[in-house]
């Protein structure tokens, strides 16, 4: 299995928002696991659907040369549940952007509907201010992810026929 | 606009650190420190930060919010202690706290002790003084 929790992105404007569309299916797991019988999406997911976008926003807006860190859920509220067969729109904005940090507002939809709501502070880390130092090399932005993130940025202007 | 009085700053400041760190308001005094009483970490203060600016609309550097270069100056510290002159340059750095009770043992891994709630209402007065 992989961690990426969401399918592809809607919109893309750099610096300031992305909506990502996932689709929620019983052939995964969790969706057994969680409640047996009762599937849903567990909103545990559904927040790091929104980190994955909005990280991806905020990496982006410094050209993936900083490390970006989910540093802290500032707030997260759900209102309803999300089913099999539902598709869960994660539209996040930047709110602030500086050197060290960066947050997030976060809301996600199904069918117009909001479900739930997702703020986030995310960390630079290698400018963080308490001086600590992590490794040169980039491990949230990987050789993978950007070869990942180069076939969603494809996927509009290169359909592919058969 | 009306420049808001103390008490009124004070109240907005708490209400940023109730919704930042989940505090309860009767915590969020005015000799409360940050990283002791509120156990705010690293991370948290940045949030306090981004949510002062919005409510206030100030700009806060990120020199005016750690003095991490005056605690690494070797001219300034030595066996982790700040020495006159480090503690010269912080006091002009970090204008509006009380530095009194720190000067007595200078040790720099005691310096977050000086940013109490107080502080920040201190800070937040005079940005918003300069500002007008």
């Amino acid at each position: 299995m992989r961690w990426i929790w969401f399918d592809r992105f809607e919109e893309f404007v750099p610096g300031e928002r992305a909506v990502a569309v996932k689709n929620v299916t019983l052939a995964e797991d969790h969706l057994h696991d969680y409640f047996p019988a009762f599937p849903v999406m567990p909103a545990s997911l559904m927040i790091e659907g929104m980190a994955q976008t909005a990280g991806i926003l905020v990496g982006h807006a410094r050209n993936f040369a900083e490390k970006v860190i989910l540093a802290k859920i500032k707030q997260a509220v759900f209102h309803e549940l999300v089913r099999p067969g539902d598709q869960v729109r994660y539209d996040a904005r930047i709110e602030h952007l500086t050197n060290a940090a960066a947050t997030t507002h976060g809301e996600i939809r199904c069918d117009g509907r909001l479900v739930g709501e997702v703020d986030l502070v995310f960390s630079h880390i290698d400018q963080n201010i308490s001086g600590l130092e992590f490794p040169a090399e980039n491990f949230v932005f990987t050789e993978e992810f950007m070869a990942l993130l180069k076939t969603y940025t494809q996927r509009d202007t290169e359909r592919i026929t058969l | 606009m009306a420049t808001p009085s103390r008490p009124e700053i004070f109240k907005k400041v708490q209400q940023a650190l109730v919704d930042a760190l989940s505090v309860e308001e009767d915590e969020v005094r005015e000799d409360a420190t940050l990283t002791g009483d509120l156990q705010a970490e690293s991370i948290d203060i940045l949030d306090i930060v981004f949510r002062l600016e919005k409510v206030f609309n100030i700009k806060i550097s990120q020199e005016e919010l750690t003095p991490r270069d005056i605690l690494s100056n070797p001219d300034y510290v030595s066996n982790r202690k700040l020495n006159p002159a480090g503690l010269a340059a912080l006091k002009e750095r970090v204008k509006h706290a009380d530095f009194t009770k720190f000067a007595q043992d200078p040790d720099i891994d005691k310096i977050l002790d000086v940013f109490t709630v107080g502080t920040i209402v201190n800070f937040v007065e005079a940005k918003l003084a300069a500002a007008k």
